[in-house]
């Protein structure tokens, strides 16, 4: 059997009196589209927040490869090749396209221009970036040197997911990406994720959005007060099911467990 | 993302029908879009454009002869222009580095003082070398700098706040220090001579160079290289425009914000060692309005008050448009508070002109 690129057992999250993660489990198969849904308060956002370091965790043991992790910032994440594309997009508005893509991770100029004073190198970072969103069938935006706040949504939403797929070397994650956007969009956005997925990246899908969710998810883990509740195969169950499951209408068979 | 190339095949039912859809995105007619909208744009990537423009119309108003008889357009009266706005040309940059990252900093007057006053105690009181005197000068600026970033990142202070608490410690320590007394100019020429090193001048014509007006071009084209050329400046920018998204993205924001406010503190340093060559003496009561007259420029220039928007040479225009109106309209002989009046319109207009290019997308 394969080994879960990520594997997480019994994570505890309290806010004062508030328990957010309540022994929560989590495992994501090399090369899948995991899905995670759960209603409103359910503990995805903090789920997902322990994995990207954004929150620190209470109990519990994450590990990434087999190897065990603990992340006490997000860069910490990014740097051991979790990248995680947030629902607010984390892109600054009047930088460029390019300086959104690049930021903290810059590239320098060679030789001394770079070493000694610190030099961008622009010529390599827009031609990268180029690449990169001609990669995913983005190029029609056309200037890479535009701010971002004068693209649309959806525009922004492909900047965001291109910068992780661009450096997301192991696990993306991507929090609510269709919530903000319309029809087209966001089926740009889902052709989007499955070409990433395509190079084999695993992808974890946070989504309320049931049609996308069964559409493009391999497996799907349903969080409920705190926990993982099962995790099921969209081939199997319908999303009247998942509703259920999630909102505590029905529970999921014995088997389907773990 | 405007094609949409799916197969048929996948995606939803209702979303078989957008293969036959309209492929635009959204438009509205560009003909109503005249000039106006072409200048929002423009300002909108140029925001500096505005006091260059402002800087050039002043100039050519008061080199008028019907206004200034002659006597503004000379090579002497420019050169002593910039020499008046050296000093708070160097405190805007340091400004303008607060401001960037959306801070405001109400110290930098009282810390420019106070550096300047432990220069001239150690250097000309004490007889301590002056180069050590000087080194002890921009520590206390850098320190000065760091305890106001300490107190935004560590404790998570607005800075506002923390600079306005500040403002009155650094004063009050001055005062203490020097019992409120000026340290005389020809006790500085006996002593530590060097501490006066940015008065000296060299002569080109009628224009009288002085090394303070060099410094603070050399000051303005150091920052704007490393917030230009540089990932640091990067990063300011963004912490500036959006400090969670800059976090999230992956920037070290408390760590890039302390270094910001050490080297506003350095700046400052700089500032103060150039105000005793400009003044001569050095007086705890000197520069009393230079906090603000600091933000007047850096707002002036086009630097944004919320942050991440404006270029570091803006606020050595806005330095240079205040000098100017001041010589301008006291060399047409009209009542200086006249220029404090402009001013004050001047400052309402820029903040009103940021407001309206903020507006500017799609």
């Amino acid at each position: 059997m394969t080994q879960p690129i990520i594997k997480a057992r019994g994570l505890v999250k309290r806010y004062g009196r508030v328990t957010a993660l309540n022994q929560a489990d989590f495992d994501l198969m090399p090369g899948e589209i995991l899905a995670v849904i759960g209603d409103n308060g359910a503990g995805k956002s903090s789920l997902i927040k322990a994995i990207s370091g954004a929150v620190q965790i209470d109990e519990g043991s994450i590990e990434l490869d087999g190897k065990p992790i603990n992340f006490r910032t997000p860069l910490d994440a990014r740097n051991a090749g979790i990248e995680t594309v947030y629902q607010t997009l984390a892109l600054s508005p009047a930088l460029s396209i390019v300086d959104n893509m690049f930021v903290g991770r810059e590239i320098r100029k060679q030789g001394i221009m770079g070493k000694y004073f610190k030099m961008l190198d622009n010529k390599e970072m827009a031609r990268i970036a180029r690449e990169k969103l001609n990669d995913l069938g983005l190029m029609t935006i056309q200037n890479i040197n535009q701010a971002v706040e004068t693209l649309s949504g959806g525009q922004r939403q492909g900047i965001s997911v291109a910068r992780a797929a661009a450096f997301g070397s192991k696990v993306i994650i991507l929090d609510e990406p269709t919530a903000a956007l319309g029809v087209k969009e966001s089926r740009k956005v889902l052709e989007l994720i499955q070409e990433v997925r395509s190079r084999g990246i695993p992808i974890v899908l946070i989504s309320h959005n049931m049609p996308h969710v069964f559409e493009v998810a391999d497996r799907i883990h349903v969080h409920r007060l705190g926990s993982r509740l099962c995790v099921i195969d969209p081939k199997d169950h319908s999303m009247s099911d998942a509703v259920a499951y999630m909102t505590g209408a029905k529970v999921p068979d014995q088997v389907e467990m773990a | 993302m405007t094609d949409t190339t799916q197969t048929p095949k996948k995606g939803q039912d209702f979303e078989s029908a957008l293969d036959k859809s309209d492929k635009n995105v959204a438009a509205f007619e560009r003909k109503s879009k005249g000039m106006v909208d072409g200048l929002q744009h423009l300002l909108h990537l140029n925001p500096t454009l505005v006091p260059v423009m402002v800087l050039v119309a002043s100039v050519l108003i008061f080199s008028l002869p019907m206004v200034t008889d002659g006597k503004f357009m000379t090579m002497f009266n420019l050169s002593l222009v910039m020499q008046q706005v050296s000093i708070i040309g160097i405190l805007a940059a340091a400004q303008s580095l607060i401001i960037l990252t959306a801070g405001i900093d109400l110290s930098v007057g009282a810390l420019m003082i106070f550096s300047a006053v432990v220069m001239g105690l150690l250097g000309v009181n004490l007889g301590v070398p002056t180069f050590i005197s000087l080194i002890a000068g921009f520590v206390v600026a850098i320190g000065g700098g760091l305890m106001n970033g300490l107190f935004v990142t560590r404790v998570k202070l607005p800075p506002f706040i923390v600079t306005l608490g500040t403002w009155y410690i650094f004063l009050s320590i001055l005062r203490l220090l020097t019992g409120s007394q000026s340290i005389r100019s020809q006790d500085i020429d006996a002593e530590a001579a060097a501490l006066k090193i940015f008065g000296s001048y060299i002569s080109i014509g009628s224009a009288r160079i002085t090394f303070g007006v060099i410094l603070m071009i050399v000051v303005f084209a150091v920052l704007w290289y490393f917030l230009n050329k540089t990932a640091w400046g990067r990063h300011v920018y963004a912490i500036g425009d959006d400090k969670e998204a800059a976090e999230l993205a992956g920037i070290k924001t408390d760590r890039t914000l302390l270094t910001v406010y050490m080297a506003a503190g350095a700046v400052v340093g700089v500032a103060a060692w150039a105000s005793i060559g400009r003044v001569g003496s050095i007086s705890p009561n000197a520069f009393a309005e230079a906090n603000l007259q600091s933000i007047t420029a850096v707002v002036i220039g086009g630097i944004s008050l919320f942050g991440g928007r404006g270029s570091i040479l803006g606020p050595l225009f806005g330095a240079l448009i205040v000098g100017i109106f001041e010589s301008g309209l006291r060399l047409a002989g009209l009542d200086v508070q006249w220029q404090v009046f402009a001013i004050g319109w001047l400052i309402i207009l820029a903040v009103a002109i940021d407001q309206w290019i903020r507006k500017v997308s799609a």
